[in-house]
């Protein structure tokens, strides 16, 4: 009987997350947050409490967070990463500062020790990528000139993670100094050879990962990025950075095609992430972390603010922009829940899990709703638009009109860039009798 | 006319102008092969105040509008302006010995009085060909001239 036990409660629960998925699509909000929920009232102590399925949902979760980080490299290519290096990373360092310090202090503050220091700065420090591109998408901000700056910070982010988790995963191993700098050697050895891989060499693991059907391409895919997400666990670099690193390999048609394979396995694994964090966190221990959670939250809240006026502000945009940017970079999701989950998981402190679980409810809920309202807030404060042009490219041309029989202006430095065709600016055709 | 490329990282391509008359329009290109077409606000370059999502179909409509539409419609205007003067729309086969030689080597204007002015290949126009411009096969080539001009032409490309 133990096999139908299992089914019925795996059932019920992937039954109750497509109706809470419904609720979220319906007041149009994340649905983390309410995955989080979900999971906190099947867990122990809960009102619903789930025994026998523990083991699949266990292993769904790992599988989740390889699939949520692998899905997040094939947003990126290689040359997106090191370009954006190049050029955003005074804002990403002052975002990481700025970000890190209040989980950091806090968790000094509370005595709870070096580590869990550590991974409370992650906690704080991470944007939920996923929530804040849906946003920004939603309200209509992708054309809006402090857009690239906020996408950087957020491609900065994830880089940093990719440094991040191995240099967590160890500090939870509680590895001597020594072995920590060979895990950090070896996974920063392992972080170059998959980015020089992916920048020279991508046609090749294109061709090994071409195939002839969508279901070849599909097993083809999960089996190369569950494979390498376990080697990397083995050499102690995470399995989320070496998942991470595996979608950065892949781009172009490929990454695409790969992305819609895989995008409904990973919003199921995703989810089971989501609700085993909860399941394993006592809806008991929340009330007493609720403050120090609120205080973190409106610290989160008033740091990314910061980080984004910051961004936005190097790259030439006024007051309105600034702001816009910082509210979009309020929610937190994902990765802050990986890294609980990891801490959790390692034993760090038995409050770090349920206080990383309301700080992401709170934000995960929060950042939407003050991206939603920070026009409004503009509009009500009066807060006027400058009446100069920034931007790199504008103030050294004047706008010439272009006049009859002026040659084709062509919009090159096309070719690095795939699935974007040529444009070409059609000029007038010219009088006849002229060739 | 200068426009401006910003790259999106995770989604793809931006491309903003100003119009002459200060106004500032763009184009989000996503990898997904979505558009948007997007519309700044008059006194806030910053902030763009329209944004419409547009399919890949549909953004190939509009471009068309606005693109291939435009230079029929000016030739359609010549021909009301100039009496006399027709355009006509000629579809280079493989076949024509033209395939892969040189718009120069047609000498069209010299033999047959009509002027090439425009060549559209896949659903892109190439306007005021140069000389030096080599046809391919499937090229529409776009003729102005007198009736007889641009018959002697469609002659000349035919492998007349």
């Amino acid at each position: 009987m133990h096999a139908a036990t299992q089914l019925i409660e795996l059932g019920a629960i992937v039954l109750a997350l497509g109706l809470l998925g419904a609720v979220a699509v319906r007041f149009s909000i994340s649905p983390i947050p309410l995955y989080l929920v979900a999971g906190l009232a099947f867990g122990s102590g809960g009102i619903l409490p789930l025994g026998a399925s523990e083991e699949f949902v266990s292993l769904g979760a790992e599988v989740g967070v390889i699939l949520l980080l692998f899905t997040l490299g094939l947003e990126y290519t290689a040359g997106e990463l090191v370009g954006t290096l190049r050029t955003s990373a005074p804002a990403g360092l002052a975002d990481l500062v700025l970000n890190a310090a209040p989980g950091v202090a806090v968790a000094l503050i509370l005595d709870w020790g070096p580590v869990a220091a550590v991974a409370l700065g992650g906690i704080t420090y991470v944007t939920s990528s996923g929530i804040t591109a849906k946003v920004m998408g939603d309200l209509g901000w992708l054309g809006n000139r402090e857009t690239p700056a906020v996408l950087s910070i957020l491609v900065f982010e994830d880089l940093a993670m990719a440094a991040y988790l191995p240099i967590l995963t160890a500090l939870l191993a509680g590895a001597s100094l020594v072995a920590g700098a060979t895990t950090l050697g070896i996974a920063a050895a392992t972080i170059t050879v998959i980015l020089y891989v992916a920048l020279r060499h991508g046609r090749l693991v294109e061709r090994f990962v071409t195939s002839p059907t969508d279901e070849v391409l599909l097993l083809k895919v999960l089996g190369l990025t569950l494979l390498v997400a376990g080697l990397a666990q083995q050499l102690q670099v995470s399995a989320a950075v070496g998942a991470f690193l595996v979608g950065i390999a892949l781009s172009g048609p490929l990454a695409h095609t790969a992305r819609e394979l895989l995008a409904p396995l990973r919003d199921l694994f995703a989810a089971v992430f989501f609700v085993f964090f909860g399941l394993h966190t006592d809806p008991g221990q929340l009330p007493p972390v609720l403050g120090v959670a609120a205080l973190l939250a409106v610290a989160g809240i008033a740091t990314k603010l910061t980080s984004g006026w910051v961004a936005a502000r190097r790259a030439g945009v006024a007051a309105r922009g600034r702001l816009r940017a910082g509210a979009a970079l309020v929610p937190r999701g994902e990765f802050n829940i990986v890294i609980a989950g990891l801490a959790v998981s390692d034993g760090v402190n038995p409050r770090l899990g349920p206080l990383a679980a309301a700080y992401v409810l709170m934000l995960a809920i929060a950042g939407p709703l003050i991206a939603r309202g920070v026009e409004p807030f503009i509009r009500w404060r009066g807060i006027r638009p400058s009446r100069t042009r920034p931007g790199a490219a504008r103030d050294e041309h004047a706008v010439p009109r272009p006049a009859d029989g002026v040659a084709d202006d062509r919009v090159d430095g096309q070719e690095d860039v795939e699935d974007v065709e040529d444009v070409e600016a059609v000029d007038r055709p010219p009088a006849p009798g002229r060739h | 006319m200068d426009v401006e490329r910003t790259s999106l990282p995770g989604i793809g391509l931006r491309h903003v102008f100003t119009t002459g008359r200060g106004r500032q329009i763009g184009v989000v290109s996503h990898r997904t092969g979505r558009r948007d077409l997007v519309i700044y606000d008059k006194d806030d370059p910053d902030t763009c105040v329209v944004s419409v999502a547009l399919a890949a179909e549909e953004a190939n409509a509009v471009a068309e509008l606005l693109g291939t539409g435009r230079v029929v419609e000016r030739l359609a205007e010549l021909n009301r302006q100039v009496e006399g003067l027709v355009t006509e729309q000629i579809l280079l086969t493989a076949a024509s010995p033209y395939a892969g030689r040189r718009l120069g080597d047609t000498r069209a204007r010299t033999r047959a009085g009509a002027s090439i002015v425009a060549v559209v290949r896949d659903g892109e126009v190439i306007a005021s060909p140069r000389p030096d411009f080599e046809f391919r096969a499937e090229d529409v080539v776009v003729v102005v001239g007198t009736d007889e001009g641009t018959a002697a032409v469609a002659t000349i490309l035919h492998g007349g």
